[in-house]
Order: structure tokens, then C-alpha cells, then sequence
């Protein structure tokens, strides 16, 4: 069974937060290689992460 | 024990930065306040604990994060059940047809790790941040500002798990939405 663009997009978030079980993992990696939309969301998500990291990074070095 | 002048000045030379990180997970500024306050006594009275380790301000921020997450639980209780159980993803439903596939496919952004250089950048996502709902807010900088893990996050709050997912997953399409519509242009 195929995900939809919805149930992706859910997947992609659950995954930044816990180890999606197998099947779904594969799912999910068939539906991003051939959906752009979806692909640019977990990119854009990773960035968010990554930028998060960095606010956090920042509170902690602009020691005076 | 508690701190010679010398360690209380330098601790107290820290508040300022200790009210901005804290206004930063608790919006309600008397709230960010206390949580400050608070820091200050525990750090004062309990001074030794400081003794040698690597870094004032660090310390005195890991204690503060033990009293913001003293803070948002305090408050997370007074959020009604129904604030919580409103929590699903239908708001996003204008992003999906009825088929459940983009009405319009997210764009790449280009270079997007340039922005983190960028001063700027960081204020437009401060204001994407207030933007959130307070659930939201509480649960995704609990995650992925002050790193805390899921389970640990559901459990301070007292929600559940698929609630805890759901707030997550909220917070992130209203970032990313907001963000290309303030930063990465269309």
C-alpha cells in the first residue's frame, strides 16, 4: 500500500523524533524518490533541526 | 555555603542573558521572571556546586532550564485538556487535496544553510516562533531547542504520545510554511 503526500509528511516529522518501524521506513523512502513536494519537505524540516541547533548553539557561546 | 561577593556579582553580571534565554521558552515575561529569579537563589545558596566547572554561564543555564521545564509543566496544567485534545493536524488540510496530495508541492530552497550566517534570519524565525500556539511553542522548543527527548517531553507535560507527535508535527509545517513565506520567498 502507498502513502499519501499527508501520511508522508507526517512520517517525516515522527521520524525526526523516533526510529520509524521498518516497513514504514520503506514506504516512506519509495514515496520520497519519486515525490518532489515531499522530498523538499523533509529537506526543509532537516534545515529547521539544523537551524534549531544553531539558535541553541548561539545561546550558548555568546558568552561575555 | 553560600557564594563570596566576588562569584555573586559575576553570577548576578549573568542575569540579563539568563531573562533573554528564558523569554525565549516561557512567554509570559513575569513568568520568565521568577524562573530567573529562582536560578539566581538556587545558584547563590548552592555555590559550591559551581566550583571549577568549565563555565558560569553554562551552569547557571543548566539550571535554568531545570526551572523552565518547573515553569511550563506549572503551566501546562493550567491549559485545559481541551486546548490539547484540540491538537490534530486538520489545520494543515488547505496544504492537501482531497486525495491527500500537495494542492501546491513545497519548493526547494536554495542554499538554506547560507541564512544561518545570517543575524537576520534568526529574528524572522524568533517571530515564526511566537507565532505558534502555547502547546506548540511548549513542545517543539523543549524538542529541538533544548534537545529533550520525546518521551521525556510527554511525560513532563502530561500529554500523550500521538498528542506529543501531533504538536510536533504542527510546529514544524507552520515553521517551514512561515519561513518560506518571511525568508526563502516564494
Amino acid at each position: 500500500m502507498s502513502l499519501t503526500c499527508k501520511e508522508v509528511s507526517r512520517l517525516i516529522s515522527e521520524g525526526l523524533d523516533q526510529d520509524l518501524p521498518v516497513e514504514r521506513q520503506a514506504l516512506l523512502r519509495a514515496h520520497l524518490a519519486i515525490c518532489r513536494g515531499c522530498d523538499s519537505l523533509r529537506e526543509r524540516l532537516a534545515f529547521l533541526r539544523r537551524a534549531m541547533g544553531k539558535v541553541a548553539e548561539r545561546d550558548d557561546s555568546d558568552e561575555s | 555555603m553560600s557564594a563570596s561577593k566576588e562569584l555573586s556579582d559575576r553570577i548576578q553580571s549573568h542575569r540579563s542573558y539568563l531573562v533573554r534565554y528564558a523569554s525565549i521558552h516561557l512567554r509570559d515575561s513575569s513568568t520568565a521572571e521568577d524562573a530567573v529569579q529562582e536560578t539566581l537563589l538556587a545558584a547563590l545558596t548552592g555555590a559550591t556546586g559551581f566550583e571549577g566547572r568549565a563555565n558560569l554561564r553554562t551552569w547557571l543555564t543548566g539550571i535554568l532550564k531545570h526551572k523552565i521545564v518547573d515553569a511550563i509543566r506549572r503551566s501546562s496544567r493550567e491549559v485545559s485538556l481541551d486546548a490539547v485534545a484540540e491538537a490534530d493536524a486538520s489545520e494543515f488540510d488547505a496544504l492537501f487535496d482531497a486525495r491527500e496530495h500537495w494542492v501546491e508541492h513545497p519548493a526547494r530552497w536554495s542554499d538554506p544553510d547560507s541564512a544561518l550566517e545570517q543575524q537576520q534570519f534568526f529574528e524572522v524565525l524568533e517571530q515564526c516562533l511566537q507565532r505558534l500556539s502555547p502547546n506548540a511553542y511548549r513542545v517543539f522548543t523543549l524538542r529541538e531547542h533544548l534537545g529533550e527527548e520525546m518521551d521525556a517531553i510527554c511525560k513532563e507535560l502530561g500529554i500523550s504520545r500521538s498528542n506529543c507527535g501531533v504538536l510536533l508535527y504542527r510546529a514544524r509545517m507552520a515553521l517551514q510554511e512561515c519561513l518560506n513565506a518571511n525568508w526563502f520567498g516564494k
